[in-house]
């Protein structure tokens, strides 16, 4: 094995975050500059969105059901069995819903988004792109962030929804509350704080699924074998930061909203 | 360790390169790491010229045609294109300058999630003023060129090496520009698809006389387009009578260890003292 000086390494990381920020911040700035690829926006919105459905209603669905499962559990031992719908939501909105449906969704769409692009950047594809006069970082990575960002804050609704749906069948036909007590039990202990936090986390997570799948795409060096690695450190990259990141907005969130 | 640097044979350097030149190189380095690829490249393209690049792989042949469209920066000296200094614009101001030059790679590079036809409408489509019909009547134009009218709609996958590598020309010529970058167009093709190829980099130069810079380790290229010019009526190119030159400039530059060895004509090349060029050509 090749031994590299600490200083080499240290440069290197360096390197890649300076690389990585520069790419983040020209994406939003991009959005403030013509063209707006307003089309590719769309396909990717479609291909995100649409085409990651079934994985967060089958993900929030069997997560609603086994918190409400697992909540059961232990509410029993104190008769406050009720409160079943009120515990899922919670967890749902607050948290799971948001950084499972962004998990799910960094392993389907970081993964393609790193494999295509590198792809691309390995046939030259991006060089002629840019050969031809045309601004890759606005044409391929602009798009990929704008759709992420915007379909992740929809796709969590959706997860939160289901996952509430997925508890109030756990709730009806195995624990033999009633549904209606459920539901009321679970909207109205949501309050505006719980929604801001729910929402606020999947823009976060979706800015950074896309941009770690288009940097580790449009980064990717040394052919096949290359894309593959490319597409491996992407779903990694943006799972890690979404795990991290998670815990420093809540904190944060939780502060900012004095939250109960 | 690297052969000794012959001298030049001839000393394209020492000319300075004139006010109107399509591409000047002067004194350009580029070094990946401790590999120094280009040690002071000098030279220049004029208007309407057509020149040759050649050199062992590994040499920076690609590297130049990089260079040029900005795809690359040098590490120093000052490469200027179409009248701008590319080695001094940021990437941004890049584009337009891009945007008149056609670039031809070495494996096609065709956007390969797109059709044939909006691979050739890329750089038009960009270009969001001109109406459908235009484009369509544009991307058949260069197509037809290309005697590839009839894959308008496949994808680049069903196509073969040689097919490609003729979008990929369609793709550079459909804006008409105003300097063509080749490289490599006949890398890995069998002779006749080289030859057909060729033919098509002929009528090109002829017909439209875009500044061109082709970069090849194929000297039988090289030498069919000295002895060859388009003919209108077979829409072939068709050998020139002997003692005749071509209307069209032609120049040949050689590449060795990072320097430029020759700057010439092909008489000038045929008839080179140098025993490095002698035997490469020969």
């Amino acid at each position: 094995m090749e031994y590299v000086s600490p200083i080499e390494l240290a440069k290197e990381k360096i390197l890649v975050v300076q690389d990585y920020t520069w790419l983040s911040i020209h994406s939003v700035a991009n959005l403030f500059r013509k063209p707006l690829y307003m089309g590719d926006i769309l396909q990717q919105a479609d291909v995100i969105g649409v085409g990651s459905l079934p994985i967060v209603v089958l993900t929030g669905f069997f997560t609603g059901a086994v918190l409400a499962l697992q909540a059961a559990n232990t509410l029993q031992r104190f008769g406050s069995l009720s409160l079943v719908g009120q515990l899922v939501s919670l967890s749902m909105v607050r948290e799971l819903g948001p950084v499972l449906t962004c998990l799910m969704v960094a392993g389907r769409n970081s993964s393609g988004m790193a494999s295509e692009l590198g792809s691309m950047a390995v046939t030259e594809q991006i060089d002629a792109m840019r050969a031809l006069g045309t601004d890759p970082m606005k044409k391929l990575v602009t798009p990929r962030v704008v759709a992420t960002v915007v379909m992740m804050f929809f796709l969590t609704i959706i997860s939160d929804l289901v996952g509430l749906a997925g508890g109030s069948v756990v709730a009806r036909f195995l624990l033999g509350l009633d549904v209606r007590q459920y539901w009321s039990n679970a909207w109205e202990n949501l309050v505006y704080q719980d929604i801001v936090m729910g929402l606020t986390k999947p823009v976060l997570f979706g800015f950074v699924i896309a941009t770690m799948g288009c940097y580790y795409g449009m980064t990717a060096r040394g052919g096949t074998q290359g894309v593959g690695r490319a597409t491996t450190q992407a779903v990694v990259a943006a799972s890690v930061l979404i795990l991290v990141l998670d815990f420093f907005v809540t904190r944060l969130l939780m502060a900012l909203l004095s939250f109960r | 360790m690297s052969a000794p640097v012959l001298p030049l044979a001839s000393s394209p350097q020492r000319t300075p390169p004139p006010a109107g030149a399509a591409v000047v190189f002067e004194d350009v380095h580029l070094a990946f790491e401790d590999n120094e690829v280009l040690r002071g490249i000098s030279f220049h393209l004029e208007h309407g010229e057509t020149k040759v690049l050649f050199g062992v792989a590994g040499s920076g042949k690609s590297l130049i045609l990089k260079l040029a469209l900005g795809l690359l920066k040098p590490d120093s000296g000052r490469i200027t294109v179409l009248g701008q200094d590319v080695t001094g614009t940021p990437e941004d101001g890049l584009f337009a300058l891009r945007a008149r030059i056609g670039m031809v790679f070495q494996e096609s590079a065709l956007f390969d999630s797109l059709s044939v036809r909006d691979n050739v409408a890329f750089r038009l489509m960009e270009e969001k003023d001109l109406p459908e019909e235009e484009v369509e009547r544009r991307v058949r134009e260069a197509l037809r060129f290309v005697e590839l009218e009839q894959t308008l709609d496949l994808d680049p996958a069903e196509l073969s090496g040689g097919m490609r590598r003729r979008v990929a020309i369609a793709r550079a010529i459909v804006t008409r520009p105003e300097l063509l970058l080749y490289d490599s167009p006949t890398g890995g093709l069998d002779p006749v698809t080289s030859n057909t190829i060729i033919d098509l980099i002929v009528k090109q130069r002829d017909v439209y006389k875009t500044s061109s810079l082709l970069v090849t380790h194929r000297l039988q290229d090289a030498f069919t387009m000295a002895t060859h010019q388009f003919d209108e009526k077979s829409n072939h190119m068709r050998a020139l009578p002997k003692g005749t030159r071509c209307e069209v400039p032609l120049s040949f530059l050689i590449l060795r260890d990072g320097h430029v060895i020759f700057d010439g004509d092909v008489h000038q090349l045929a008839h080179t003292d140098d025993t490095y060029i002698r035997n490469y050509v020969s």
